[in-house]
């Protein structure tokens, strides 16, 4: 997308460019033929296959990389101002926890997102996509994390004088030492 | 009537006696002036003072965000700040400047002395001043709204936002657009009814297509703003559950009224600008537009496509991957009308001799950014891309591409193009390169930097983060840039205010345009054109050289002032021919009592005096009564001459006068407003979480006789409209029906249905009653109006009042049989569990 955008970028800045420092440039192409080439040859195509493309990436992105239910772990993730809470519906003996995400590294995880108060967003840049907590209503997002490790997760809709600061950390574990987390007998 | 007698030609005599009429007074007296020049030059002044303050109010964000953790300004004092920045940058700005720029500039394009309406044009500027002046008191007290500007539910209801922050938004911007409203009525009316002779819809100037659009989208597009703001003030003030979640409302239900404007805003935004572009590239390659018809067919179906783009903003708030889809697809096609736009400018280029000058620099700067703005959109409407970028940095930086790209550089262009117009002097140029590379250089230093910073994970309107995210360099780099920027728009105003003061002046047509304004001395006359010219082919083709002393010395039609009106041509729609002569009227303090009356009513709701509401809107019916007392003079049933052996009614008389005309378009508007109302609260019932209500039950014998009310005075509408001498009978019958359904609809809203505070379905359908009954309470005024003249002076009445009076009865019968199925339809939807 973005040497695709630098392409068509610098093919328009071009053509100014030449109409307006060589007189006779273009003269060769009929007013109709420019019109026909750049506005209807030019991008139709260019837009038809990206938005095909766009839509199946989506599609990936929905399904978490797993195609089978009962691999997807299921997280409740409750915004209120200015914090998360996130809690394993699945998972009996399990401690909610807040503004801190155990995850268990290579599985796909189902954020089912919520909100107590105002609208807030779910969003760990470096794990996918994010998600409005929109009260009233539970939307979901999947997510995964390839290796364990730290990774930071922002609220990104603004939700007042504490959205700056409404920070958390997700924490992908080997399957093992997920199982200490959730039930807080891991080390810090 | 007097026969217009040929003054001998004489342009100086002729020019006295038009500016004595048409001029307006000095002192005090220009607060009655209405007069398109004036009115369009104070909302263009004014919109430069608020841009100024926006963009102080920027400067205020980037110095925060130089670094990090700063200190400089608290988490609240930044959310007013950056509310403030946006919803002036847009409201305050963009709109009213280009409002400004159109009506200064239509009325000389199209080749006549004034727009449709002018009283309506001072009345849409004094809200517009007070409007913006209740939301920058605000932002001075320090209570200034505070939740971004699209104001998301429920972090702006008075759960989350008690104090009187909100509000202040909600009816400041309401107030605002009034003026939005009536100059997209005014602008439609002035362009398919008060042009040149001659100037069928095909020889309009392409600027002329342009405002008709944008002006048709503005008509469309405000309406579920103002409705979202209606319900929303009604829940802060009343209580009224429409959004929120625990009593059958919705937050996403504000967030699609929000963007069913807030999407077609961008693009109306932008359509006047490429409008701009249209019209100077040509003049300034030496050749014709390329490509007129395919541009109109462009602009027509990104009218179309852009309301069908909202969801675009809110790919993120749960909607099914596969409705989004289409919504995608929609965004990425209408890079298509875009891309036909810019390859006919530059196949315009291509075929003409572009010269380099100060406005051809400031079009290079916009395909320059506009193109960037307009890639990176592409981007963000692919639905996964827009899920990592949405709410980031990146989405600022693109929507500044996209609006400073697509209004500020083609408006600098536009400025400098027609400043010797408005002055009558050219600028002494020594400043203005400078100023353009300082504006340059320091927008995208700006903005491409944020790009990154977006795609880093920096999420918009935080006003701190933590050093340790490698965010600071970045964020110092934009700020930088913005301050360079800055020093150029400071140089910008330098070099206006010399070419004010040093101007060289010029005899004529300096651009060489073909257009008709420059067919007029400069700076232009009160009463623009001497007499009014015969277009034979299309109206940037024409020579102004030989026109204007043609115009100037009378040989026009209307080419003498008579009886002491001032007098325009009002035309055939399609072939431009003329088929009235329509009477302006002359300056009044009118429209200003009325926008102070106006004005009331929004203070009162600010300051909650409830109490007062209904004096302040007895007082703004009173003011708009007073409109329409008429000057004594005989109006004529006969036809009047025009010049050139033509002669045509006075539009009193004519088939189509602009007054029906506009009644049509507020409607039209009204109804908009209605549907969006009716399919909001559907939306409610299919999205929202606790529905079905309790049940509740009205009884059908009372709606049966409301709805007998709006046919009874729909019936009595048609009778005193079709036959004069059952006026009287025909007025009473309206009258009645009138006040038999508004009693009714509102004794059902206010005594018979369960408190609305209890849910959202009863809020519902409180709301719609209501709306029927304020209808049918005009409705009587209208009905009131036509009896009481009917007992008086029968000669006085008009067919059109009666026909005006008719659209409006048949409305809201249209309106009150559709409140009464709305209940029924939700009845039998809870009777059968409510899905």
């Amino acid at each position: 997308m973005l040497w695709g955008s630098v392409v068509l970028f610098s093919l328009v800045v071009g053509l100014f460019a030449a109409t307006l420092f060589r007189p006779r440039f273009g003269r060769g192409l009929s007013q109709s033929g420019w019109i026909v080439w750049g506005g209807l040859v030019l991008p139709l195509p260019v837009l038809t296959a990206l938005t095909f493309y766009a839509f199946s990436q989506g599609e990936f992105l929905l399904s978490g990389g797993s195609a089978k239910t009962e691999d997807v772990l299921e997280v409740r993730a409750v915004g209120s101002m200015w914090q998360w809470q996130f809690s394993y519906p699945s998972l009996p003996g399990s401690r909610t926890a807040t503004d801190l995400l155990h995850i268990p590294a290579g599985r796909t995880i189902e954020i089912i997102a919520e909100s107590e108060d105002v609208i807030h967003s779910f969003w760990v840049p470096r794990l996918g996509g994010k998600i409005d907590a929109v009260p009233g209503h539970a939307n979901r997002l999947r997510i995964r994390a390839d290796q364990p490790g730290r990774y930071g997760g922002v609220c990104s809709e603004y939700c007042g004088t504490g959205h700056a600061g409404m920070r958390f950390e997700v924490r992908a574990h080997t399957a093992d030492d997920f199982e200490k987390a959730i039930i807080g007998e891991l080390a810090r | 009537m007097t026969e217009p007698t040929s003054p001998g030609h004489d342009p100086i005599a002729l020019h006295r006696a038009l500016d004595r009429l048409w001029a307006g007074k000095p002192g005090w007296g220009r607060l009655a002036a209405v007069n398109h020049n004036v009115v369009g030059v104070r909302f263009m002044l004014t919109a430069l003072v608020f841009f100024a303050i926006g963009g102080i109010l920027a400067m205020l964000i980037r110095t925060q965000l130089a670094s990090a953790n700063s200190v400089f300004m608290d988490a609240e004092t930044y959310g007013q700040v950056f509310t403030m920045h946006g919803t002036i940058m847009m409201f305050l700005f963009a709109i009213p400047f280009f409002e400004g720029m159109a009506i200064y500039l239509l009325p000389k394009l199209l080749g006549t002395r004034d727009l449709a309406f002018p009283r309506l044009g001072a009345y849409g500027y004094w809200c517009y001043l007070f409007g913006g002046m209740i939301l920058i008191g605000a932002l001075i007290g320090g209570v200034a709204p505070s939740g971004g500007w699209f104001m998301y539910t429920p972090l702006s209801s008075s759960v989350y936002s008690p104090g009187i922050n909100s509000d202040v938004w909600l009816l400041g911007i309401t107030f605002v657009e009034i003026s939005a409203l009536s100059a997209a009525v005014e602008i439609i009316v002035t362009i398919v009814k008060i042009r040149a002779a001659g100037m069928s819809l095909d020889r309009m100037p392409i600027f002329a297509w342009y405002m008709l659009v944008v002006a048709t989208m503005m008509l469309v597009g405000f309406p579920p703003l103002i409705l979202g703001s209606i319900l929303l003030e009604v829940e802060r003030a009343f209580d009224l559950p429409f959004f929120d979640p625990t009593r059958g409302g919705d937050p996403l239900l504000w967030q699609h009224l929000f963007w069913l404007f807030g999407h077609p805003e961008v693009y109306i935004i932008f359509l006047p600008a490429a409008g701009a572009i249209s019209t100077v590239l040509p003049v300034l390659s030496g050749t014709p537009l390329a490509g007129y018809r395919v541009i109109v067919a462009a602009i027509v179906s990104m009218a179309f496509l852009s309301f069908g783009l909202w969801v675009h903003h809110m790919y993120t708030v749960g909607i099914p991957h596969v409705a989004l889809s289409f919504f995608s697809a929609a965004s990425a096609l209408v890079a298509v009308p875009t891309a036909v736009q810019i390859f006919a400018w530059l196949a315009t280029m291509a075929h003409g001799r572009p010269r380099f000058s100060i406005p051809m620099l400031h079009i290079f700067g916009f395909f320059f950014v506009f193109v960037i703005g307009g890639l990176t959109g592409v981007m963000l409407a692919m639905v996964p891309f827009d899920w990592q970028a949405h709410d980031t940095h990146f989405v600022v930086a693109h929507l500044h591409y996209v609006l400073v790209g697509g209004f500020i550089f083609p408006m600098l262009a536009m400025a400098y193009y027609w400043l010797p117009h408005l002055t009558g002097k050219q600028p002494v140029q020594h400043l203005s390169n400078a100023a353009f590379w300082m504006i340059f250089v320091g927008f995208n230093v700006t903005f491409f930097f944020m790009h990154l910073t977006g795609l880093l994970g920096m999420p918009r309107r935080v006003f701190e983060y933590p050093t340790e995210f490698g965010w600071e360099t970045l964020n110092f780099i934009s700020s930088m840039g913005s301050f360079i920027m800055a020093m150029g728009f400071a140089l910008v105003a330098l070099d206006f205010i010399l070419l004010f003061k040093f101007g060289r002046p010029f005899r004529r047509n300096p651009w060489k345009a073909g257009t008709l304004e420059w067919a007029m001395p400069t700076p232009p006359p009160s009463y623009n054109f001497a007499s009014i010219p015969r277009v034979n082919k299309r109206a940037d083709l024409l020579d102004p050289d030989t026109l204007g002393p043609y115009l100037a010395a009378g040989r026009g039609y209307l080419g003498m002032p008579r009886n002491d009106r001032m007098e325009v041509l009002g035309v055939d729609p399609v072939t431009g021919e003329p088929d009235q002569v329509v009477m302006l009227p002359r300056q009044t303090y009118l429209p200003l009592w009325t926008a102070i009356a106006t004005g009331a009513f929004f203070l009162v709701m600010l300051f909650k005096l409830y109490w007062a509401t209904p004096l302040a809107l007895i007082s703004i019916i009173a003011c708009f009564w007073l409109w329409t007392r008429r000057d004594p003079l005989p109006v004529e049933n006969d036809l009047v001459p025009i010049g050139h052996g033509l002669s045509v009614p006075v539009h009193l008389h004519a088939s189509t006068p602009p007054s029906y005309l506009a009644m049509v378009l507020t409607l039209v508007a009204d109804a908009t407003l209605y549907i969006s109302l009716l399919f909001g609260c559907l939306f409610l019932w299919v999205s929202a979480p606790n529905w079905p209500p309790a049940g509740f039950v009205v009884d059908v014998k009372l709606l049966a006789l409301a709805v007998g009310g709006v046919i009874m005075s729909c019936v009595g509408g048609r009778i005193a409209a079709r036959c004069k001498g059952a006026l009287t009978m025909g007025s009473a019958l309206a009258l009645l029906g009138h006040l038999i359904s508004t009693g009714l609809f509102l004794a059902i809203a206010l005594l018979v249905i369960p408190a609305p505070s209890g849910h959202a379905a009863i809020a519902s359908v409180f709301v719609i009653f209501i709306y029927a009954a304020l209808h049918g309470t005009i409705g009587a005024v209208f009905a009131a109006h036509a009896l009481w003249t009917s007992l008086g002076n029968r000669k006085a009445i008009l067919s059109i009042d009666l026909r005006i009076g008719r659209l409006w009865h048949d409305y809201t019968a249209a309106a009150g049989i559709s409140a009464a199925a709305f209940y029924l339809a939700l009845q039998s939807l809870i009777g059968e569990g409510g899905l």
